[in-house]
Parts: C-alpha cells; sequence; structure tokens
C-alpha cells in the first residue's frame, strides 16, 4: 500500500505514483481526491471535462488499462498501478490522431464540450474492434451524453477512421 | 463535487480485508466499483469514516465452472466481464445480456455483481435474474463463512441479512434444470437509465406443458419481488397465449410498485404485466439458457 503522510493539521496523504499517459507522476493525494480532480488540477491535464459528475454523461471519460471509464466516479488511490489515458495522450508529437482529424473532416464537434470523451470511448472500441458496425459504434458511446450534434457526425466520424485502416484477413469490411 | 472525508485501507488478502472491517464495523464501507458508493457520498446518503479497497483481492474478480458443477462468479467480476465471459455466452447467456443491457460502457467496466447485490436497491438488474436460477452467495468473515439463497438476502431497501463484519466474495449458480431464463427490463432509456422496471422468468417445460417456473421482479417492491400469484397461473398447464396474459395480470396485482419521478406505481404495474407475458414467452421458447 502507498505510503502514507500525516501533516501538522492531522490530514492523511497518500503517496502514489499514476501512470498517466506514459509518465509516472509522483503525487500526495488525499484518499477522497476523485481521479477527475488530481488530472485537472494537480497534473493540468483539464482536457478531462466535468460534466454531471455522477458517472451519467461520460465527459470525464479516461481510458484505465484501455478502458473507457467515468474519473468522477475513481478514488485516484485506486487508479495507482493502472495505465490512464486522457484526451492528451491521444495525440503524439503534436499530431493528432486519426479519430481526431476525422472528428474535424466530420464536423462532430459543436460545443467541444463531450468530445474528449467521446474520442477516448471511440479510441477505446477502434483498439479492440477496428472495423465496428454503426451499432457497435452507438453502443460505444452510449455513456457519453453530446447535447449538440445529434451523434450523426460523431458515429460518422468514428466509422470514416474505421473504413480507412485495410481490414484484416478473414475479417468482414 | 467532493467526497467527504475518510480513511482508506487497500489491504492485501481477504483475512486482512475481514480483520479491518472487524475493526471498523458500521463505521466503514466496502469499496469494489465504486460506482453506486460513490455517487451516495457525493450525496451524503453515505458518510462511511473508512472505506476499505478491495482492490488488491484480483481472485475475487474469476467466473469459472467444472462441467456438471455450480458456477461460481467472484464479486468483484465487473458487469462487463460478465456480459463478456463466453463461458457465462455459452450456458448462462441470460446472465450475461442482463449484465450488458444494465447501465453503459462507462458504468459497465468499473460496476461489479458484488455491488450490485449488496447495496439492495430495488432496481438493481442482476438479482431477479439469479434468483430465478436459484443463486447463493457466500458471504465472509473473521468469524468463518456461510452460504446464503440470494432469495433470503434481501429485507428491504439497502436492508439485507448481511452482518457489519461481512465481506460478500462470490456468487454461486447452480447447475440448471431448467430449460429456459431471461431477464428484460424497461428504461426511459436504452442507455445509462436505470429500470422502471424488469421482470426475470426461468421455466422448465416438457413439451408444451410448463413443469416449473420462477418469476422475479425489479423495481416492484422495496426488495426483488417473487410473483408466486403469477407462476401457479402457469405451472402444470399447456401454454397459450391466453395463459402467459393471466400470468402478466397476476404479477401485475401482486405488485407493490412505488411513485416517483421515473413512473407511477399504475404505470409500472401496467409495465409489470407486459414485461411478465414477454418474459414467459421468450424463457418458454429458448431451447436453453
Amino acid at each position: 500500500m502507498a505510503e502514507v503522510l500525516t501533516d501538522s493539521g492531522q490530514r492523511k496523504y497518500h503517496l502514489i505514483n499514476l501512470n498517466v499517459n506514459g509518465d509516472t507522476r509522483t503525487l500526495a493525494v488525499k484518499a477522497n481526491a476523485l481521479l477527475v480532480n488530481v488530472l485537472r488540477d494537480q497534473l493540468d491535464l483539464t482536457g478531462t471535462k466535468k460534466g454531471c459528475e455522477l458517472g451519467d454523461c461520460g465527459s470525464c471519460t479516461v481510458l484505465i488499462d484501455g478502458k473507457p471509464v467515468n474519473s468522477c466516479l475513481v478514488l485516484a488511490v485506486e487508479a495507482e498501478g493502472h495505465e490512464i489515458t486522457t484526451i492528451e495522450g491521444v495525440s503524439h508529437n503534436d499530431k493528432l490522431d486519426g479519430l481526431q482529424e476525422s472528428f474535424l473532416e466530420n464536423a462532430a464537434v459543436q460545443c467541444g464540450y463531450c468530445t474528449p470523451g467521446m474520442i477516448l470511448a471511440g479510441k477505446a472500441l477502434l483498439t479492440h474492434n477496428p472495423h465496428p458496425s454503426e451499432k457497435e459504434v452507438r453502443e460505444a458511446i452510449s455513456g457519453n451524453l453530446c447535447r449538440c450534434t445529434g451523434y450523426v457526425n460523431i458515429v460518422k466520424a468514428i466509422l470514416a477512421v474505421a473504413e480507412k485502416t485495410a481490414p484484416e484477413e478473414g475479417e468482414q469490411a | 463535487m467532493y467526497l467527504p472525508d475518510f480513511d482508506y485501507y487497500a489491504p492485501p488478502d481477504l483475512s486482512e480485508a475481514c480483520r479491518l472491517l472487524r475493526e471498523f464495523g458500521s463505521r466503514a464501507k466496502i469499496l469494489a466499483g465504486g460506482t453506486d458508493l460513490l455517487h451516495k457520498m457525493k450525496h451524503e446518503e453515505f458518510t462511511p469514516e473508512v472505506i476499505i479497497s478491495l482492490k488488491n483481492l484480483s481472485a475475487l474478480r474469476e467466473i469459472r465452472s467444472e462441467p456438471g458443477q455450480d458456477l461460481l462468479i467472484g464479486a468483484l467480476a465487473t458487469q462487463n466481464e460478465i456480459a463478456n465471459s463466453s463461458l457465462l455466452q455459452e450456458k448462462y447467456r441470460s446472465i450475461s445480456e442482463a449484465a450488458w443491457n444494465m447501465a453503459n460502457n462507462q458504468i459497465r467496466h468499473m460496476g461489479t455483481i458484488g455491488g450490485n447485490i449488496v447495496n439492495a436497491v430495488p432496481s438493481a438488474d442482476l438479482p431477479p435474474i439469479l434468483i430465478v436460477l436459484g443463486a447463493r452467495i457466500t458471504l465472509v468473515s473473521t468469524e468463518g463463512e456461510r452460504t446464503v439463497p440470494l432469495e433470503e438476502f434481501f429485507l428491504g431497501v439497502h436492508k439485507t441479512v448481511i452482518r457489519d463484519d461481512e465481506i460478500l466474495t462470490q456468487v454461486i449458480v447452480p447447475a440448471q434444470t431448467t430449460t429456459g431464463s431471461t431477464y428484460i427490463r424497461f428504461g426511459l432509456r436504452k442507455s445509462g437509465a436505470l429500470a422502471i422496471a424488469g421482470v426475470a422468468v426461468a421455466v422448465t417445460m416438457e413439451g408444451e406443458i410448463c413443469r416449473s417456473a420462477r418469476i422475479v421482479l425489479a423495481a416492484a417492491a422495496p426488495l426483488p419481488l417473487r410473483a408466486r400469484q403469477a407462476e401457479q397461473v402457469i405451472v402444470g398447464q399447456r401454454v397459450t397465449p391466453g395463459l402467459l396474459e393471466q400470468a402478466g395480470l397476476a404479477a401485475a396485482q401482486e405488485s407493490r410498485p412505488r411513485s416517483s419521478i421515473r413512473g407511477s406505481t399504475e404505470y409500472r404495474r401496467d409495465l409489470i404485466r407486459v414485461l411478465t407475458r414477454r418474459a414467459l414467452h421468450k424463457a418458454i421458447q429458448k431451447e436453453h439458457i
């Protein structure tokens, strides 16, 4: 278990190593610190948004070991020992990921608030299922609410990336 | 939105978890997936002084079965692990389907079968299908372990027979003699909405005759409700569409749903009538679970 530090006010802090976007960050966090707040306030990764904060809207979606979860319902101390990916970890060397380009090309962004969560949910889907059906795309983003677009262009953007990559042998296009 | 303060422990094994729970008793809460517990703590419905996390108890995630033997589902198996388990999809499809339909992807990655049971909310989707399949659960404490039929576990909303020092460790589903089972639910949206009503059914058919039937309703009473009158309507009978409608009416009559923002008592009753008829129809058609 992580080392526990106590300050002069008898507040306890857990010393944890968080693996975020490939970097290990050592942090002192209170037990009640939520992952979304630690990402935003301590690590300045403000691409992860806060919406309902109750696990309904999906705007705080991050990937833990490649799986999309709501970071508003995860304690930071619980995330130690896992690989966390935020929207900042999707692009590499200032070059947008193919899915991010596709969101721009297909006008899948209006106000943009749901976009980080949508892209991470889409990435998680495409990683384990590179050629999903429209139904599978809709199921994969069913935990992410968008109040602007009506989802049509978001679904289109995710499907467009799937079409660009060649299907593997034996896989149905 | 922030959480109240608490002390946090992540014990390395089950015996240490039991020892901590024994020490703190009702001042502590067990943390598994957190999708329900942290939600309730944000609203201060629960204000535990101590959180005991089960994150290091990976042995409690296992789903396994020997041929002809009981199926064992670890309490920490997530809803997605249950939905995607090839073992469950093959032999207990009704359980994996119930897990798949109960919440959105993000919640299914965190929420566990143990949490869905122990939280004891009337709209929980897994208890009804587990009860109709005759599931039992294992409760462990420093005193030892005991096995309780899931049907006898619930006492009311947030009330169960679990003691303050006990941890739910596994769900045991016995080898089935039933011929078909299913759970169907109705929510206001396909995704991310609690069940307004749900019906689980397991039947044993012999040709067109229904030899046995178990029906359990979700969100129809303060606890998962066995619809015994509805069962009596069809057991020993040749199944006809009219008989299924009668069973639906009986289930609606014996249900006692509350009125809430999601649905009135009258609306839920009528849903139970329709869902019972549909669930029976589906379970009777299926050749295996």
